[in-house]
């Protein structure tokens, strides 16, 4: 299945999707198509002024364009999530997506499709670390275990 | 500027840029004033402190490296000559954090600093005015330290609805012009020639000549000018100096046909500005176009508004439509044409103290230049809502142009 993770840069998340046989939706790929598009000259990360207008399909044209801009990468997660995985109040290590607006938006939107979901928060103890990966692992193969 | 001096060193201080989709047009423009953006390092632990050290709780960790950034430069780990604070426009949390981020800089360091808001939309040619006066004041702060225009020089000043000319001679305005910018070389010549005959000078014994104002590139090259320079440094200059506040802290306000500038100086030098020109119903325009409703000329306006009270016209809307229909609308159901003029004023100052003052400490004085000032209830209205007496100097129409020439005379001994 197609999981999204939150925060959508996090590694140890796409780490433990791929692990458990899925397909983690996270921002790099994004960023990694808009890198690698030749045509494009937009540093550094070849957005382009036209990106935020396409980020109009999720937030009005009075949401900041830095908001709108971010919604348009995180379009094709979203629409391709068949799962998600989002952690609360993450270190900056562990991952950091810079909006908290955009953020909030995005766990809406997740939240609003309905699909399976696993909210936690960022673990604090290695105790919790623990819980914190047993939760994924156990959200990962039930995924598995649905889809069978 | 020549390309034998080092570039300028700008701090990027920002949310939302990079995903707005305009960096380039920033680096474009920073790169056409000899300038490189640059990032100050932080480490994680920085982060992770920030809000703390900072005392500002934010919920975006865009923000929160911001904040680190600056410290980093108040702090003197990383070396820049001047900051650039942008975030979104429209975002309230980062619009708190970018006037916090510009004042911490300010009170902490000597360095020049400018906020911007900035949207997909916002291009090079935007931010050059601004990007220019900031690496002015980096760069040239013995040239604007001048006090004293010296020798024969002349300025001309192409706004975007009238071209000034001054000639000056040993620190006294001898000759002016002023006429409507038509065509930016046209009317210059115009004035300029006025100027001249005024003083009754050629314009080969002229020593020194600046320009500024929109058409500055164009003039600039057409004369030959010594002087090309944005009209932020050069109007501060010019309305410190016909006010004779050259020393200590002044705000200076210029509403002009097109856009306001807001400046905070310190010894006549720009610390913080901000340059507004997105609305036209905060400019001079929209005063230009009830004069015309009302059936006076510009030069009129001013006296009919001291007459009337604002508070009796109801104005709904800031826009240069739909603010002279709510005019149109009062005059229809017999509101005085003097209380009209007095809301127009109102409305022109209350954009200018909402959108633009913010961004800046006003510090007294409060000197109000270019033509609008001329507008004796522009002056009125802003002293009304700021509650401080504001100085309009002798020849405040003329600042862009008394500005350059004194900053030209920098130039006779080269």
């Amino acid at each position: 299945m197609k999981v999204f993770i939150y925060p959508t840069n996090s590694l140890v998340l796409s780490d433990l999707v791929e692990r458990f046989g899925h397909e983690p939706l996270a921002i790099m790929q994004e960023i990694g198509k808009k890198v690698r598009t030749q045509s494009l000259d937009s540093p550094p990360i070849n957005i382009t002024p036209e990106d935020p207008k396409l980020g109009l399909k999720y937030a009005a044209v009075e949401v900041p364009s830095g908001v709108r801009g971010r919604m348009s990468l995180f379009d094709p997660l979203i629409s391709n999530a068949d799962a998600a995985i989002v952690v609360h109040d993450p270190a900056p290590s562990f991952g950091c997506m810079g909006c908290a607006r955009t953020n909030e938006l995005v766990n809406f939107l997740i939240r609003a499709k309905k699909i399976p979901l696993l909210e936690l928060d960022y673990p604090s103890s290695e105790d919790d670390a623990k819980e914190f990966v047993y939760k994924i692992s156990r959200f990962l193969k039930s995924l598995t275990e649905g889809k069978k | 500027m020549t390309s034998s001096e080092n570039p300028v060193r700008i701090a990027e201080l920002s949310c939302g840029l990079e995903y707005s989709g305009i960096q380039k047009e920033i680096e474009s423009a920073t790169k056409q004033v000899n300038a490189v953006m640059v990032y100050p390092e932080v480490d994680i632990s920085d982060i992770d402190n920030i809000e703390e050290e900072f005392g500002l709780k934010v919920a975006s960790p865009d923000l929160k490296l911001m904040m680190a950034r600056a410290k980093a430069i108040v702090t003197g780990k990383v070396h820049v000559d001047a900051v650039f604070v942008a975030t979104c426009f429209r975002c309230a949390e980062a619009a708190i954090v970018r006037s916090e981020v510009r004042r911490y800089i300010h009170e902490h360091t000597g360095i020049p600093v400018i906020s911007y808001s900035f949207t997909e939309r916002t291009t090079a040619g935007t931010l050059l005015t601004r990007m220019e006066a900031l690496t002015t004041t980096a760069r040239r702060k013995s040239l604007l330290a001048r006090d004293k225009q010296s020798g024969l020089t002349a300025g001309i000043d192409s706004g975007s609805t009238t071209t000034k000319a001054v000639v000056m001679k040993d620190n006294k305005i001898i000759g002016k012009g002023w006429v409507p910018t038509i065509k930016v070389l046209e009317s210059a010549e115009e004035a300029y020639e006025n100027a001249l005959k005024e003083a009754g000078v050629d314009r080969k014994d002229i020593q020194a000549l600046g320009t500024t104002g929109y058409g500055r590139f164009l003039l600039g090259e057409h004369f030959k000018a010594d002087l090309i320079q944005e009209e932020i440094t050069v109007n501060s200059k010019g309305a410190v100096y016909l006010a004779d506040k050259q020393k200590g802290t002044a705000t200076v306000l210029d509403i002009g046909g097109m856009d306001n500038k807001a400046i905070s100086v310190m010894d006549g030098i720009p610390g913080m500005f901000t340059m507004g020109g997105i609305c036209a119903g905060a400019s001079g325009r929209f005063l230009e176009m009830t004069a015309k409703r009302l059936g006076v000329s510009i030069t009129e306006l001013g006296a009919l508004a001291v007459k009337g009270n604002a508070q009796n016209v109801k104005m709904n809307s800031y826009c240069i439509v739909f603010g002279i229909q709510s005019l149109v609308n009062s005059l229809a159901t017999g509101s005085k044409p003097e209380d009209v003029a007095a809301a127009a004023c109102h409305s022109v100052a209350e954009q200018l103290f909402e959108q633009q003052l913010q961004e800046i400490d006003v510090k007294e004085p409060v000197i109000m230049v270019g033509g609008t000032s001329l507008i004796e209830g522009l002056p009125k209205a802003v002293e009304e809502l700021l509650k401080v007496k504001v100085i309009v100097p002798e020849n405040a129409q003329y600042i862009g142009a008394v500005g350059a020439a004194l900053l030209a005379s920098g130039f006779i001994s080269r």
